[in-house]
């Protein structure tokens, strides 16, 4: 272990700091480039717009943490969007229920996913790309189609009856010492999540499952209801992303989670390799979402076209992929 | 008159030598038996005939020619094949035995359009011809193992094959199904294909085999015809004159019975096994591979379902349900495959010693990581185990000290029995004496262990009782006193059958 040869040592600290260190120059790039972008209003637009990828990238996290994938939480999003919004909209219902059947139905849609993959043994790619088609399916479904949002005309003509809490658009658009309460919520996720991670019992089995889920259970470990729990978690926080996507925008935007699929996928991935972790953390998983959040940012500002933003997301995935894969196998060998 | 040779082959793995100058002849028209001891070279030397490895040195000459056997093309080209145990992985299930027969000839090496009826057609005629039956339109999923053995035989024939190799084919066979395999490879034989046969079951080499070469510890000891020969002799020569390590075994009282199996069964791996384990007392389940030991183990821990059986710990009746029940209940397992079961590779050393016992660890969730960390330490210290620091991850260790935490992960239990598993599998002889001397230990502790073994050896050095397991039954039991390598080897390879068979046949 000691002589390693230079080319190895060199690969090692590359892998280690390569991706704080690309992060550090995309922002110090487009900083020179454009005066504006390293201010603080458009640095807390960065954390704001990221917000909530991060809370799906963190859902995706835990998939990954008991080896597991979750294809469904762009659709479990896009659901709780358009039933949080509803909640007031349609039915003029109070703060609490409004939060808490999103929540339900995120909670809801991770334990359909786990019955699939720890009882009837789906492949996870599999059992959740299904989920996400009958998710989507059915808030489809829920809103015929159109987006929820306040004094819309309903099927019968009349024009819907509710509107939106002040508190819950506060959630999504609010600010306290003028830093945006949804950036207040990710970063209180996010330090929750690796704490729970990284200091609690059920973190350390969640982390052991994924590794090796065999020795797990012949250690006495119930793997079946940790890969559980880990779904069940990701729905959760697809739940609390939903209720925060239509909190921010003040509509129920129908399909609104869909593109959040490959932003959480990608960031959970380059978070594999921040700091060379070389597994999932939530930690690298924010870093993930800042470096994707920066590069979107920027590109806009030098007016390339948001269609061309899919582009880049999928590159800096297979960038953060191979780096991880290439590892692995380095350490195999 | 045809022959296959093997002269002084040599091999070394990573400088240790597999393989010292090994020579094999195999006629056509005969049934050659290849014998030896676990780990004594047999799998090496075949695997470079059929051209997966090649030799360091040495020849092998085919009817006089010289032979270069390089990749295992190289080997069918000599017409080399061989039919391996696993026959699964060898077919593909959802295709027709024809084109599983004539896979070669046609699927993989057509003009890229498949003559369906020339296909059915030869394959027709060459099943009659072996005067196998197998309808060749079937699929091989719907195929029993010694029918899809037969398909494997069949192909091997399609590729005009001069020479097979049988690597334990009865394994997983019937008594009928073996009876009907042994009437095939008579048929072979009359053919003129020399055939290599790889058993673990005495008696059926000297039912079916003309010659018998046996191997022990990389080097070919005899080569005997078996009309001249017996299974004492056979035996003498797997195992040598071996010298005997110092195992250094305690002398522990034995008290009141803690474990007790009942008719404990599942498939034809593990058939009605009765045993019991005391307070203190080390018990050895010894047999070939594929005996049943591992299976019996992993039941008992409840990691595979039991069909039938009754396990009690102290009189209580054990819920088999799940390994986290059986471990609830006092009894752990040190399991065979350290890899892919005893270890969480990229995980730390510390993680993995402690993550059977997090729970005590744990206050209101959160992990103690002080309490944690000096009792990982405790542990490391006091297994002796060889690394860096705690947060190594326990990948880059060496197999005896995975070992190590693997038993380690269990010590802070206060479980009642041991299982082991092949524990010394892969460890280096400083780690293994260690991990005998831990053993003793437990027995001190007045726990009961299960040791499960194919080395006799070791089984003799450190076990007070020994039983003998053989195609998933326990057939004898031995004392420390009475138990002798020979007798295991006797028992463990089916000797007790073979008696009762001779028996029955003077009887009648």
């Amino acid at each position: 272990m000691t002589n390693k040869s230079s080319k190895e040592q060199v690969l090692d600290f590359l892998y280690k700091y390569a991706t704080i260190m690309v992060i550090a120059a995309v922002i110090l790039f487009f900083s020179i480039i454009n005066e504006y972008f390293f201010t603080y209003s458009n640095l807390t637009e960065i954390l704001r717009a990221i917000s909530i990828v991060t809370l799906v990238a963190i859902g995706v996290t835990f998939s990954l943490i008991v080896n597991g994938f979750d294809m469904s939480v762009g659709s479990t999003v896009s659901l709780s969007t358009v039933v949080s919004a509803s909640m007031m909209i349609w039915f003029q219902q109070n703060l609490l229920l409004t939060l808490l059947i999103p929540v339900i139905l995120g909670l809801l849609v991770g334990l359909f996913n786990a019955l699939m993959i720890v009882k009837i043994r789906i492949p996870d790619l599999l059992a959740t790309l299904a989920t996400l088609y009958i998710v989507k399916g059915i808030h489809l479904t829920y809103t015929s189609g159109y987006s929820i949002y306040p004094n819309m005309a309903m099927q019968d003509g009349s024009t819907a009856p509710g509107k939106l809490n002040e508190w819950f658009v506060w959630l999504g658009q609010g600010q306290i010492a003028s830093v945006p309460v949804p950036v207040i919520l990710m970063v209180v996720a996010v330090i929750v999540v690796h704490i729970f991670l990284n200091y609690t019992r059920h973190g350390r089995i969640l982390y052991i499952t994924g590794g090796n889920a065999e020795a797990a259970r012949l250690s006495g470990i119930p793997v079946n209801r940790y890969r559980t729990l880990a779904y069940v978690l990701s729905g959760l926080f697809c739940g609390l992303a939903g209720i925060l996507l239509a909190a921010r925008i003040g509509t129920g935007q129908v399909d609104g989670g869909a593109p959040l699929l490959m932003d959480a996928v990608a960031a959970a991935f380059v978070g594999y390799s921040v700091f060379g972790a070389g597994k999932p953390n939530v930690i690298g998983t924010f870093l993930g979402a800042v470096l994707i959040g920066v590069l979107l940012n920027g590109l806009t500002m030098l007016n390339v076209p948001y269609y061309a933003h899919d582009i880049v997301k999928g590159t800096v995935l297979m960038a953060a992929l191979a780096v991880t894969y290439y590892q692995l196998r380095r350490k195999a060998v | 008159m045809a022959t296959l040779q093997m002269r002084q082959i040599q091999k070394q793995f990573s400088g240790v030598p597999a393989l010292r100058s090994v020579d094999l002849e195999v006629k056509a028209g005969e049934v050659h038996a290849l014998l030896g001891a676990n780990g004594a070279g047999k799998s090496t030397l075949m695997k470079i005939l059929t051209g997966a490895y090649t030799s360091d040195s040495g020849e092998i000459i085919i009817d006089g020619q010289k032979a270069a056997i390089q990749t295992p093309q190289d080997a069918k080209a000599h017409g080399i094949q061989c039919v391996y145990q696993e026959v699964d992985t060898a077919l593909v299930p959802y295709l027709s035995v024809a084109e599983n027969i004539l896979m070669e000839r046609h699927v993989t090496k057509g003009k890229g359009f498949l003559n369906w009826s020339k296909l059915y057609a030869e394959a027709e005629e060459l099943v009659k011809r072996l005067g196998f039956a197998l309808s060749v339109r079937q699929k091989v999923e719907e195929l029993t193992l010694s029918e899809k053995q037969l398909v494997l035989i069949a192909r091997a024939i399609a590729q005009d094959a001069k020479y097979i190799i049988f690597d334990e084919p009865t394994a997983p066979l019937s008594t009928t199904e073996c009876d009907l395999l042994f009437e095939r490879i008579a048929h072979l034989k009359q053919a003129g294909v020399g055939i290599i046969y790889i058993s673990h079951r005495l008696p059926e080499i000297f039912q079916i085999c003309d010659r018998i070469t046996v191997m022990r510890d990389g080097q070919k000891v005899a080569t005997m015809t078996t009309a001249e020969s017996n299974i004492d002799e056979v035996i003498t020569h797997m195992l040598g004159k071996t010298f005997s390590e110092e195992f250094p075994k305690l002398d522990v009282p034995i008290g009141d019975t803690l474990l007790e199996v009942q008719d404990l069964t599942r498939g034809r791996k593990v058939r009605g096994v009765d045993l019991t384990v005391r307070a203190g007392e080390i018990v050895g389940v010894v047999g070939l591979v594929g005996a049943g030991k591992t299976e019996l183990a992993r039941l008992l821990f409840g990691a595979d379902t039991a069909e039938a059986g009754k396990v009690t710990l102290r009189g209580n009746k054990v819920n088999l349900a799940s390994p986290k029940h059986v471990v609830d209940n006092g009894i752990v397992l040190v399991p065979e495959e350290r890899r892919k079961e005893g270890i969480v590779v990229d995980e730390s050393v510390k993680n993995n010693l402690t993550l059977a016992t997090l729970r005590k660890w744990t206050n209101f969730g959160f992990i103690r990581r002080r309490v944690e960390e000096s009792a990982a330490q405790d542990l490391v210290q006091r297994l002796g185990v060889k690394t860096a620091n705690l947060t190594q991850s326990i990948g880059h260790l060496s197999g005896g000290n995975q070992q190590k935490v693997v038993i380690g992960k269990w010590l802070n239990t206060e479980s009642d029995i041991f299982l082991f598993d092949e524990p010394t599998k892969g460890v280096d002889i400083g780690a293994k004496s260690d991990i005998y001397k831990l053993i003793g230990k437990l027995a001190e502790e007045q726990k009961g262990i299960l040791y499960f073994s194919c080395e006799f050896q070791e089984v003799l050095g450190i076990a007070d009782r020994i039983l003998v397991m053989c195609d998933g039954r326990i057939v004898k039991e031995l004392s420390r006193a009475e138990a002798t390598q020979e007798l295991i080897m006797y028992y463990a390879s089916g000797g007790q059958a073979h008696d009762e068979q001779k028996l029955e046949r003077t009887g009648s």
